[in-house]
């Protein structure tokens, strides 16, 4: 029953989405496409974080390299098809979460953060210096890429991204949830919450507690990437800044907003944070400042996020309108 | 002290008075066994020159005054401690650098002394946990378990054993003091393990509480067909009602190795055992 409302709004939430385009201006729609960039990323990251335990404060550097290499298969190959660069930017993500994360996964709390911080201090380093591959500061451009091998010569830019491209995204962040859904609630899902919860124990009943951080941290590179590529062709450049600590401060920004112990959380955090810059730039030059304010009270009074407060509100709301049927709900 | 066996005690404990321990002749090779362990921490020597052995249908009780290296045996014997000297034996084969996760694929399961839980896990999936494990399902990363009736079905069974059923589906954390030691121990049952190692299992739950833990312990290793139990206890009356041998450390040294009625039947052993714990509470 929990299971089925939750689906529900799940899906009136889709629906929701896929409206924008249709009611509301294309500056909406456009608003919206970096969101699902981060929320694919987001789903990656807290497969590490929520599930695993293990928070990384460089996870910018995966959506950097999906950007990049969506800037190389595009841009320097000349491959135009944005699934052959979704595909290299998830092989990418792989390749370079293996050895980073074989070396951090022996590390717990802040030492696997400040591990991970390094390597988001690295990339960046590198991608500045690295003029002659990688533009420097000015990056590498990332063209227009054809969608399921249709150009859409017709639609400009604004067009392609308020359009067909919003539900490419719409669309791939769907499945990448559903996928992620499937890895969190597998034999695999629950060994990594045993080794999050106390790994000495779950050594003992036979996690491989190691391997699994490191395929957690695999897979939430993978993630990490695809969004990525998606943040890439939406600004139609990939540039250091993508890589910057405070950018993987962002993605840590998000997903507390939004509560790391719901599923959905970080999503809901990506969703809540994208709108609320949105509103806050265009109020105040003091932003920033709001946004650490808000940070601070999410962090004191809503621990569990919007999400949590969400879950409670709707406990709350259950309770009062079924007042005669027993309430065995377990605080999940 | 009762050490008139309730009805579902362990099988041992239903031997007659003063029936004699397995001939050592007949007995098979040890499942488990310490040659010669030393162990220190630094300059200072937990254990020195210990050598047992535990073979197939034993319960052994490892009792011995507080700091007596008992907790040191355990850990050594499960190899989250290594020797400074000796070797431990687990089915013939040296556990140097085998490490927790084969150990416990190859059939050993152990506790701890302080309650290990996952706090956020639900009872039913901490018993997955282990269960997951022993049916090789771990790699399992797009099949959702809660459709998992072999799982499901192992989990229940355990949950049973323990006398957890009503308790599934309740986070481990919000649990009782003595119900988190039944699930510390029935996950590690989970695992099918040929042996076991308990140190301390009724450590912080009440006097009241302990023979009944004990009594479903026991009960469950038979219905589990564990081979072998290894118990570190300081009650001296769950010791006499279970063990079919008791090991006495002192200081770090074996200093006695005996079936229970000729244990008992010594006071020198129970004083130094038993007499210095006398107003020790833990
Ligand atoms: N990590 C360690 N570092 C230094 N000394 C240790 C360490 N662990 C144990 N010791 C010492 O080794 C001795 C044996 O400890 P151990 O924990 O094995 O005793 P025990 O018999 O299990 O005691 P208890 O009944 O209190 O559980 C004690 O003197 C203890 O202080
Ligand atoms: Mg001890």
């Amino acid at each position: 029953m929990k299971h089925g409302s939750a689906l529900l709004l799940v899906a009136i939430a889709a629906g929701a989405l896929a409206l924008v385009p249709l009611l509301a201006p294309p500056f909406y729609a456009n608003l919206l496409v970096p969101f699902y960039g981060y929320a694919i990323a987001l789903l990656g990251f807290n497969l590490l974080f929520g599930y695993s335990g293990l928070l990384s404060f460089g996870h910018a550097l995966f959506l950097g390299l999906g950007a990049y290499t969506a800037a190389v298969v595009a841009g320097v190959w000349g491959i135009k098809e944005f699934e052959v660069a979704l595909l290299a930017a998830a092989l990418a993500g792989l390749i370079v979460a293996l050895p980073l994360g074989w070396l951090a996964v022996r590390y717990r709390g802040i030492f696997f953060g400040m591990l991970t911080l390094a390597y988001g201090m690295l990339a960046h380093a590198v991608l500045f210096k690295f003029y002659h591959l990688t533009g420097g500061d000015s990056g590498m451009r990332v063209p227009r890429m054809h969608l399921l091998g249709l150009e859409f010569a017709a639609y400009n830019k604004i067009e392609l991204l308020a359009g067909p491209f919003y539900y490419y995204c719409l669309t791939l962040c769907a499945l990448a949830a559903f996928l992620m859904w499937r890895i969190v609630r597998s034999p695999f899902g629950l060994h990594l919450r045993s080794l999050r919860d106390n790994a000495q124990k779950a050594e003992y009943l036979g996690v491989r507690v190691h391997q699994f951080r490191l395929a957690a941290f695999a897979i939430s590179g993978i993630y990490g990437a695809v969004g990525g590529t998606i943040l890439g062709f939406r600004t139609g450049l990939a540039d250091p800044e993508l890589v910057y600590w405070t950018h993987s401060g962002h993605l840590v920004f998000m997903t507390v907003l939004g509560g790391f112990s719901s599923f959905l959380g970080p999503v809901i955090g990506a969703l809540a944070l994208t709108l609320l810059q949105d509103q806050l730039q265009s109020l105040t030059q003091y932003w920033r400042l709001v946004l650490g304010a808000i940070l601070a009270l999410v962090v004191i009074f809503l621990p569990r996020g919007l999400a949590g407060l969400a879950i409670d509100v709707s406990l709350l709301l259950g309770r009062r309108s079924a007042p005669s049927t027993a309430s065995t709900t377990e605080t999940a | 002290m009762s050490r008139q066996p309730t009805s579902n005690a362990a099988p041992p404990a239903e031997e007659p008075k003063g029936a004699p321990p397995r001939p050592t002749e007949h007995a098979p090779s040890p499942l488990i066994e310490a040659r010669s362990v030393c162990k220190n921490y630094g300059a200072f020597r937990a254990l020195e020159n210990v050598s047992i052995a535990v073979r197939e249908g034993e319960f052994v009780s490892i009792v011995g005054p507080n700091g007596a290296g008992k907790t040191t045996l355990v850990n050594l014997l499960t190899g989250l401690l290594v020797p400074t000297k000796g070797e431990v034996y687990f089915k013939g084969r040296n556990i140097a650098g085998v490490g927790p996760v084969t150990l416990a694929t190859q059939g050993m399961a152990r506790t701890f002394q302080l309650v290990q839980i996952f706090p956020e896990l639900t009872v039913a999936e901490t018993i997955a946990t282990a269960a997951v494990t022993r049916q090789g399902k771990r790699w399992r990363l797009l099949s959702p378990l809660p459709q998992d009736a072999e799982i499901a079905t192992r989990v229940a069974e355990i949950a049973g054993l323990f006398g957890l059923s009503s308790r599934l589906a309740t986070l481990s954390r919000l649990l009782s003091q003595g119900e988190k030691k039944l699930l510390d121990v029935a996950s590690a049952f989970a695992l099918d393990p040929q042996v076991i190692l308990l140190d301390e299992p009724t450590s912080g739950v009440s006097t009241a509480e302990k023979h009944a833990v004990m009594a479903t312990l026991a009960g469950a290793a038979r219905a589990a067909g564990v081979q072998a139990i290894i118990l570190v206890e300081h009650d001296m009356d769950l010791v006499a009602a279970y063990s079919r041998r008791i090991i006495a450390l002192s200081e770090g040294r074996v200093l006695a190795d005996l079936p229970p009625e000729k244990f008992f039947a010594d006071p020198v052993i129970i004083e130094t055992v038993v007499g210095k714990r006398r107003g020790v509470s833990c």
